[in-house]
Order: structure tokens, then C-alpha cells, then sequence
């Protein structure tokens, strides 16, 4: 009796089963496959083994893409979570103010990718763009389109914009949460502004701020649509980070191997780096509520 | 320390209150003596959450005045009132240690380290908590959480008074007792005026010299356990304390004497002759089941609670519990019942009357 | 119908959550499953409902073997501690629920709905919704959707456990009526003594994962088969003492003596667990042939309708009970005393031996 309604289970599972096995596990295997190969005018292939593995390791282009790149990620996570945090904290708590904010704040996120790109693409023209030329009246010498420095602050603001609203909804969810009690307390113990975001803000904000940490790093390293819009990777290689460099090499020069190898590092950085961080976060927070 | 005066306090959740319906708190004067032990006892929604939140500042009253001592303070802050207040849910700092958890307060005010460092030991060695000192508060059990928030009430020595929002809702039952006796013991320890709000007899009864009792906003009787047993000023405290409560009969009265559907019933005193809504009251402890003299009954149920058994019955059209002994045996020809003439109260729309000494 | 429990057992993590069981409930009885938190009550409960599948045992529904069955597909409803009803349906449409599920008749399941409304007093809420009522009401919402579903077997663990004293006064005196008018076997768990008594009925005692008697909750109140059971079934627990028999005699630590009858006296001699309980410690220390102590009060608790006084007493710590609310000075002197009757005598397995004799004519003490 029981063991037919066990199996019934199973073949509700079977479509997504199959969904995702065409969906990623596949497309996934054809991507090892290429990596082991090398192609002609793409439908003769030879195995050359390990081959493109070694030579990407041995080459700076993956190198110099992997550091842009985790500059880039560690610089917008430093920007964006204490930002994020300052924002929430600011955020009024209730009334039709807080609506509004949280409408507010909830706009760039609804923004398309290549559209956030295409936006600041025209606002930080130094020529005709509103931000650009502001800039340059100030006396600075501006044009991302020239200058590396130029371009890599673009690109930051860029993200910063686009993305410290969902820190900041993710941190407001979080001091949402704390009841009102904790803050009456503190006032009782006369406890000082910083005590009270230091021993209960803080605290009660770990969780979501584990998530945000996470959400904003995996995504940030996979980066691709508004700094390709934006200078298409440059000026010269500046822009260039590990997804743009990884299209410019399987569609732009048609380096299917190498290309494939290379795909499958960075998912495995990705996975490696993301897995350190989860693991260290999730370690500290139940060493914390077990001592 | 000072005792703490409440004088025409009022107060309303609404922005413009009209009838006295919009008031969670009507009409309430009220004087705590400084260094002893209250309870607020009430039902849910009767306004004790209210007067106690206007007592510690985090409330203003729409109307009327708080003072402590001689001094107004019904516009200061919180901090400015120099109260301790201890939550229904315990509030502890989850980062820091159980000692600097308790020494917070004190490091706050800056205190000198020496005698932060004395109290602090002091108080944890009274809630047994000396040993977890060291330890940080997270992710300790919500009854160890509560102790400390307990301590970190208890550790200012010149707070005025120390109000507690009942702060056993979430101990283990089998724990409770032992919180509200070091709670009894700290109070005589360090002689705080002590405010403790609950909706439970026990918790209140048990802890405080004097309890208030409220109801629909209103503060029905100011008493000791004793005095809201026997003498319940108001219906509501006769059937609220107790279980069951006190049994209620509509009556007439002529001096010492209640008819209740032409059935006469002696009283202890004798009460005139009122007119108006009147009840006799009496607790179900004072009821004798007898077999022919007395108001005649009709039994409904009877269950055996082990130590005494609880007899449910119908007296004309008003249902009355009577409490028996255990071994008392209940027979089919027992139909009436003999209430004790001294235990009876007699309540003037809905408020106790004393009556004149019956000789 | 009757629900059997066939040898069941439970095991958690490698741990016996439940020891093998074996109950079985009649057709229209009230049965109450008394035991601390964490006794295994919800565990067996889950066991009977069919939410969980035994490691051994069967359970028969009658004649049939039902141990496999999903909860779907067996005559069961459940009543919880946290009043669980559907927040955006109306208290009509809550308690309609289960007979829509059922596919009644719409007259069929207005005429249900009402006598379940009128039966737990909910006659003129059943527009509103659960969070427009109180929780005493919203817990009478929950039980009349259990009640409604005409099923063979009620479970409610703990229904009335976060309803405040008043309200549970109130709906303890309702149960009993309820589960008359239906013709159901109910299961009730309780951590209260007082709560299985006055539901009346059956009562099982579980202790770490073990039924340890069943039978009419009066007797096994009255006559506990062990210490175990005992203590389950006190509230205050039970007071201890150490005795010491010797032929018929009993002695006390401060010098005390009772009497045993012949049946018991008959027991080796030796050191024996004995244990009276709180109401049966009384204040009068010379009340004749009882056994009277010295002892030194430490606290009091007032509930309202009783005083409980604790009180130190050779070595130990024991917990009385007078009615009405007492004042006692913590700290003073207060003689009490226990009738020999009332104590229990237990061998060192626990195993309930007998009482004492409250024989007036015992000699030498």
C-alpha cells in the first residue's frame, strides 16, 4: 500500500529530472567534452587532453582577468554592505514614508542588466552626459572611455547603483524583525547609538547579512551585461573581467577548447570561493550560538 | 527610591477620544509605596500593558499625571525616570558575555570597575548564574536568557522602581516557581518597589505584598490575596480569582436576610434595605450539599479531581460550582444546598457592599 | 470499533522514543495520555493518527490492519496546542472545510456547521475571521472543524495549554460534553494531573517513552502501579521519604512509627521508597494517630483558590497544600503531619507495595 504512493512520488520528481539533466547537465557535459579537444573550422575535433588546461594556467590573460575580478567583487562588497546597512538603518520605520522608500529603493532593481549599462553609458559621457559633464565643469579630467581609473569607477558606481537597494531592503527585512523591546531595553540601560547597533542591530542583522554577502559576491563575479555595454571591456583590458574575457574568446576568436576550459574554471572558482564563504559564515554563526 | 503616584491617568490608542469606549485606560489614580512588591493582575486587553509602559515612560498619557516622589515626570524619558524594566520576552545582548550583559547598566552610567565588578557577582551569585559568568548569552535557553535579563534588571541599586511585563511567559513551567522565588527573595534583599504585570493569579498572588486588580481599563480592587478571596470588592475580582470562581445569585434583601426566587437565604450582616442590582456572592469552598433544607439545586455533573471533587449544578437559572471534599460521598436525594452566612458577600451592581454587624 | 496498539514501538536517532505499547482504546471512551513534556504523549499520538509509521507493532482499526495507512485515507481528526484554523476563511468556512473536503451537500454541511456552532457556542461568530475572535474562541473554531469531520478517533494534544486559566476552566468543563455528544474515541494529552482527573475517562501515564499504567483515571490515580506512575500523576509531585520496615512496623527517620496490614507485612524487611501527596500533608500536627513532623517552611505559592507551603522536613523537601490563600512567615517552625493512609510504600524496583495502616491502636509510638 504504502510502497505505490513512494513511487508515485518519484514520478512527480521525474520532470524536473529531465528539466534540469536537458537544461544544465548536459549542455554542461558537451562543455567538458569540448575542453579536452581541439576544433577545425568546428566540425573536426582532435583530443589533446589536459592541454588547454595547462596553457590557460600558464597564460597572464586569465590571471590578470581573475584578479580584475576579484578586485572588482571585494570593492563593491565593501562599498555596497556598509552602504546597504547605513541605508536600512535610515530607512523610517513605519508610515506612508516607509512605503515610498521601500518603493524607492525597489526601482533600479527592477532596471534590465544592459539597460543599467546603457543608462550610465549616456549619464557619465563626459560630452553629453548630465554626470560626465558635471564632472568634468568641476575641473577633473573625466572619459571612461580613455582612462582606466575613469572606466573602473564607472563600473563600480554603476553596480553600487544598481545593487545597494537590495542590501538595504535585505537589512531593513532584518531590523524589521527586532522587537521592540530590545530598543526599550537599551534605552533603560542607556545604552549609546553605537551600543545599540553594535550588540543588537548587528546581531540580529547576521543572518540576512550572510545572504546579502553571498548574493552580492556570486553575482558580482559573473558580471558581464553593463561593463560590456558600457566600454565593451576597456579601455584596453581594464574593464575586461573573467565572463567578458571568457566570450571574447569562444565567439571572438572562436577558441572553442580553450574557451570550454576556461568556462569550467571559472565555474569552479565560482563554486570554490562561494563554498568558502558559506562554510566560514555558517561555521562562525553556530560556533557563536553553541559558546 | 521614591513611591511612585498616578494621578487621573488616562489614555487612549486613538488620536481624538470620545466616549469612554476609546479608552484603554480610564480613570485610574493610584499611589505605589516605595519598597514594596505589586502585582497588576488582569485579563488580556484590561489596560495593565498600558499603565505599565506610562510608568516607565515609553507611553504619555492622554491625561493625567505621573509623579515619583514629589517630582512630575510624566513628560521624561525613560532614561530620565531612572526605572529597570524586565520584558515578557527575554532581552539579552547575544554578542556579549553573561557579565557584560549585567554590567551593561552600570558601565553605561559609568560606574567604577570595582563596584561594577562586586554587584555584578552579587547579583549573579543570587539568580545562580556565578557559574555561566564567562560564557556569551547566545544561544542559551530562553529560561537562562530570562535570568539574565532578570540580573540586568536587578543590578542598578538606585533605580526607583523595577517594573516586570510578565516576565514568565516563556519559562518552562516546572521553572516558574523557582524564578518567582528568587524574585520574592531579591525583592527582600535589595527592598526595590517592584511592579509586576501578569494575567495569572498564581504568578501574581504569590509575589506581591498587594495586588491590583484590573479590568476594562479600569482598577477594580487594591488588595492583599487574602482580602480579594474573601472580600472581593467587585463581582469581576470574585469570579477572576479563584477556580472556579466565585458563584454569583441575583437576590433581594431584607437586613439579614437574601430571598432568591422566594427562597430565603441567612446572611452574615445585615444590609438594610437596598434596592438596585444585587447578587450574593460565595466561593464554592463554603457550599454544603444537604439533602432537604436550603436552596434546592439540580446536579449536573459531578467530576472527581482526586483531592476534592467539583460539583456543577443549576440553582433556578443561574449555574453554580460547588467544591466537596474528596471522600464526601454524593448521593441522588442531595438536592439543596446551606451557604455559610459568614462567607457570603452581597454585591450592589456589581461592587460589594459591608454590611452592619447582624447584633 | 476499537483502536488497538500492538506491541508499537518508535525509534528516533537509534534512540526508543517509544517503548513497545500495547493499548487498546474502546468505541466511545474518553482516554487520557498524562505524562511530563517530552513523555513520548505527542509521539504516540502522531503513532495513533498515522502521521508516523511504527518500527514494530501493528495498529488495528477494529479488525483491520491499518498500520501502514496514510492519515489521508484513516478516520482520524487532530486538535493542536496552537490554535491552528485557516486565517482568510470565516469561522463558517473553517468548520465547513473538512465536509466540503468530504463533498456534502451544501444543506448537509449548513446543518453540521450550525450544530457544531451552537455546540461550542460560536453561533454568532461564524462571520468573522480567526483573528477577529479570541483564542479561547479561536481554539472552539479548531475543535468544532475536528468535531465536525464525524470521525471514529479525536486526538488533542494539549488543546487547552495556551488559553489563559479562565478560558481552560471553561473548556475543561466543555470537553467532557463534547466528546459524549460524539460517540468518538478521544485522546487527550495533558501534563496535568488535575485535567485527566476531571476529564474522567481512561488514563495511560507515560514517562520517557513509556506507558507505565492504564486503567480508570480515578484508580490509577488512587492506586499507582509504581512510583513512576505516582509521581506522573502528582502535581505538586510526590513528597519522599526513606522508611524503614521491620515485621509489621515502619519507621520514620525522626523516630516515627506506623503500621503495616498482613498482606504487607509479609515484604522483606528493609529500607523502602515511601511518598504522600501535597494536599495530604496537613497543618495540624497533633491530629490523632497521623504521623507528625518538625519541619521549617521555606516558601509559599498562592494560587488563588489554595496556598502551597514548602517546607524542609527531615532532609528533604516537601510540598503541602491548604485551601484557600494562607500567610506563613518564611522561615518559621510549622508542625505537620500525614495520615498513615495516605502514604505510599515502594520496593526499590518502584513497584507500588501498599499503604500504610491507619490502625489507631499501633503501638509504641
Amino acid at each position: 500500500m504504502e510502497k505505490t504512493a513512494n513511487q508515485r512520488a518519484w514520478f512527480l520528481v521525474l520532470p524536473v529530472l529531465l528539466l534540469v539533466a536537458f537544461s544544465s547537465v548536459i549542455p554542461m557535459m558537451t562543455v567538458v567534452n569540448y575542453s579536452f579537444q581541439d576544433s577545425f573550422g568546428g566540425n573536426e575535433f582532435f583530443w589533446v587532453g589536459l592541454e588547454w588546461y595547462r596553457e590557460l594556467l600558464r597564460s597572464e590573460r586569465l590571471w590578470d582577468a581573475l584578479g580584475r575580478q576579484l578586485m572588482f567583487s571585494s570593492i563593491i562588497l565593501l562599498i555596497e554592505i556598509p552602504l546597504g546597512i547605513l541605508v536600512a538603518l535610515c530607512m523610517p520605520k513605519k508610515g506612508w514614508l516607509a512605503s515610498l522608500c521601500l518603493v524607492l529603493m525597489a526601482l533600479p532593481l527592477l532596471i534590465p542588466y544592459n539597460v543599467v549599462g546603457t543608462i550610465w553609458q549616456v549619464f557619465a559621457r563626459s560630452d553629453i552626459g548630465l554626470l560626465g559633464r558635471f564632472v568634468t565643469d568641476l575641473g577633473f579630467e573625466y572619459n571612461y572611455a580613455q582612462n582606466a581609473a575613469d572606466a573602473w569607477v564607472t563600473v563600480v558606481a554603476m553596480d553600487v547603483w544598481h545593487w545597494t537597494s537590495l542590501v538595504a531592503l535585505l537589512c531593513y527585512a532584518g531590523l524589521r524583525s527586532i522587537p521592540d523591546a530590545y530598543y526599550q531595553a537599551a534605552e533603560i540601560d542607556q545604552a549609546s547609538r553605537w551600543s545599540v547597533f553594535r550588540h543588537i542591530e548587528l546581531p540580529k542583522m547576521r543572518g540576512v547579512l550572510i545572504i546579502a554577502v553571498l548574493l552580492r559576491f556570486m553575482d558580482s563575479f559573473m558580471i558581464y551585461t553593463e561593463p560590456f555595454v558600457l566600454t565593451g571591456g576597456g579601455p584596453g583590458n581594464a574593464t575586461t573581467f573573467l565572463s567578458i574575457d571568457l566570450v571574447k574568446m569562444a565567439l571572438g576568436q572562436f577558441d572553442l577548447g580553450p574557451a570550454a576550459a576556461f568556462s569550467l574554471m571559472y565555474f569552479l572558482v565560482i563554486l570554490l570561493i562561494s563554498y568558502v564563504f558559506y562554510t566560514v559564515m555558517i561555521a562562525s554563526d553556530k560556533e557563536e550560538a553553541q559558546s | 527610591m521614591a513611591s511612585i503616584t498616578l494621578e487621573n491617568l488616562a489614555h487612549s490608542y486613538r488620536p481624538n477620544p470620545q466616549g469612554d469606549s476609546d479608552f484603554a485606560l480610564k480613570e485610574v489614580n493610584l499611589k505605589w509605596d516605595d519598597g514594596h512588591a505589586y502585582a497588576l493582575l488582569g485579563p488580556s486587553g484590561c489596560g495593565k500593558t498600558t499603565l505599565l509602559n506610562i510608568m516607565s515612560g515609553l507611553l504619555e498619557p492622554t491625561r493625567g499625571r505621573v509623579l515619583f516622589g514629589d517630582q512630575d515626570v510624566t513628560a521624561a524619558s525613560t532614561a530620565e525616570r531612572n526605572i529597570a524594566q524586565v520584558f515578557q520576552f527575554p532581552v539579552v545582548y547575544d554578542t556579549m558575555t553573561v557579565r557584560d550583559n549585567l554590567a551593561f547598566p552600570l558601565r553605561n552610567r559609568g560606574m567604577e570597575q570595582a563596584y561594577i565588578a562586586e554587584r555584578v557577582d552579587r547579583i549573579a551569585q543570587m539568580i545562580g548564574l556565578e557559574g555561566i559568568l564567562g560564557k556569551k548569552a547566545q544561544g542559551m535557553t530562553a529560561d537562562l536568557k530570562q535570568k539574565i535579563s532578570l540580573g540586568r534588571g536587578m543590578v542598578r541599586d538606585d533605580v526607583n522602581a523595577i517594573l516586570f511585563d510578565e516576565p514568565l511567559t516563556v519559562i518552562d513551567p516546572h521553572l516558574k516557581w523557582e524564578l518567582r522565588t528568587q524574585l520574592k527573595s531579591l525583592h527582600r534583599e535589595f527592598g526595590h518597589t517592584m511592579v509586576y504585570v501578569t494575567h495569572d493569579q498564581t504568578e501574581a498572588l504569590t509575589f506581591a505584598d498587594k495586588v491590583v486588580v484590573m479590568h476594562e481599563g479600569k482598577v477594580l480592587q487594591i488588595g492583599t490575596p487574602q482580602e480579594l478571596f474573601e472580600k472581593p470588592a467587585h463581582s469581576f475580582v470574585g469570579y477572576f480569582i479563584g477556580s472556579p470562581g466565585m458563584n454569583f445569585l441575583p437576590v433581594t434583601i431584607q437586613g439579614c436576610t437574601a430571598s432568591v426566587h422566594g427562597e430565603s437565604v441567612e446572611l452574615g450582616q445585615d444590609y438594610g434595605q437596598p434596592d438596585g442590582e444585587l447578587a450574593l456572592g460565595i466561593r464554592p469552598e463554603f457550599v454544603r450539599l444537604t439533602k432537604d433544607k436550603g436552596l434546592p439545586i439540580r446536579i449536573n455533573r459531578i467530576q472527581d479531581a482526586g483531592r476534592h471533587k467539583f460539583v456543577n449544578t443549576r440553582v433556578f437559572d443561574t449555574e453554580f460550582n460547588i467544591v466537596v471534599d474528596a471522600n464526601q460521598e454524593i448521593n441522588a436525594d442531595m438536592t439543596n444546598i446551606v451557604l455559610d452566612p459568614d462567607k457570603i458577600s452581597v454585591f450592589h451592581n456589581d461592587w460589594r457592599v459591608e454590611g452592619r454587624s447582624a447584633n | 470499533m476499537s483502536l488497538r496498539l500492538q506491541d508499537v514501538s518508535k525509534t528516533v536517532d537509534g534512540l526508543l522514543h517509544i517503548h513497545p505499547v500495547n493499548l487498546e482504546l474502546e468505541k466511545g471512551t474518553m482516554n487520557v495520555l498524562l505524562g511530563p513534556t517530552l513523555a513520548g504523549k505527542t509521539s504516540l499520538m502522531r503513532l495513533m493518527a498515522g502521521l508516523d509509521k511504527p518500527d514494530t507493532g501493528k495498529i488495528f482499526w477494529g479488525e483491520d490492519d491499518v498500520t501502514g495507512k496514510r492519515v489521508q485515507d484513516r478516520d482520524v481528526a487532530m486538535v493542536y496546542q496552537q490554535f491552528v484554523n485557516y486565517p482568510s476563511l470565516s469561522v463558517y468556512e473553517n468548520i465547513a472545510s473538512p465536509l466540503k473536503l468530504q463533498k456534502k451537500s451544501r444543506q448537509e454541511i449548513d446543518a453540521k456547521v450550525q450544530e457544531m456552532a451552537e455546540l461550542l457556542k460560536l453561533t454568532g461568530l461564524l462571520d468573522r475571521k480567526p483573528s477577529e475572535i479570541s483564542g479561547g474562541q479561536q481554539q472552539r473554531c479548531a475543535i468544532a472543524r475536528a468535531l465536525a469531520k464525524d470521525v471514529g478517533l479525536v486526538l488533542m494534544d494539549e488543546p487547552l495549554a495556551n488559553l489563559d486559566y479562565k478560558l481552560r476552566e471553561e473548556l475543561r468543563i466543555e470537553i467532557p460534553r463534547l466528546f459524549a455528544a460524539s460517540g468518538a474515541i478521544f485522546v487527550y494529552a495533558t501534563t496535568e494531573p488535575e485535567e485527566a482527573l476531571l476529564l474522567g475517562g481512561n488514563t495511560a501515564t507515560l514517562w520517557e517513552g513509556r506507558v507505565t499504567q492504564f486503567g480508570p483515571s480515578i484508580e490509577v490515580y488512587r492506586q499507582p502501579a509504581d512510583e513512576t506512575t505516582a509521581r506522573v500523576y502528582s502535581d505538586p509531585p510526590m513528597n519522599p521519604v526513606t522508611v524503614r520496615k521491620m515485621g509489621t512496623e515502619v519507621h520514620f527517620p525522626n523516630g516515627q512509627l506506623a503500621m503495616l496490614d498482613q498482606e504487607t507485612a509479609q515484604f522483606p524487611d528493609g529500607e523502602f521508597h515511601a511518598g504522600f501527596r501535597a494536599h495530604h500533608l496537613e497543618l495540624s500536627g497533633d491530629a490523632e494517630g497521623n504521623i507528625a513532623f518538625e519541619t521549617k517552611l521555606i516558601a509559599t505559592e498562592l494560587t488563588g483558590s489554595d496556598t502551597f507551603f514548602h517546607v524542609e522536613a527531615v532532609g528533604q523537601r516537601w510540598i503541602g497544600l491548604v485551601g484557600g490563600p494562607r500567610s506563613f512567615v518564611e522561615g518559621e517552625a510549622l508542625t505537620v503531619s500525614v495520615a498513615p493512609q495516605n502514604i505510599f510504600l515502594f520496593d526499590k524496583s518502584g513497584t507500588t507495595v501498599g499503604k500504610l495502616c491507619a490502625d489507631p491502636a499501633r503501638a509504641g509510638a
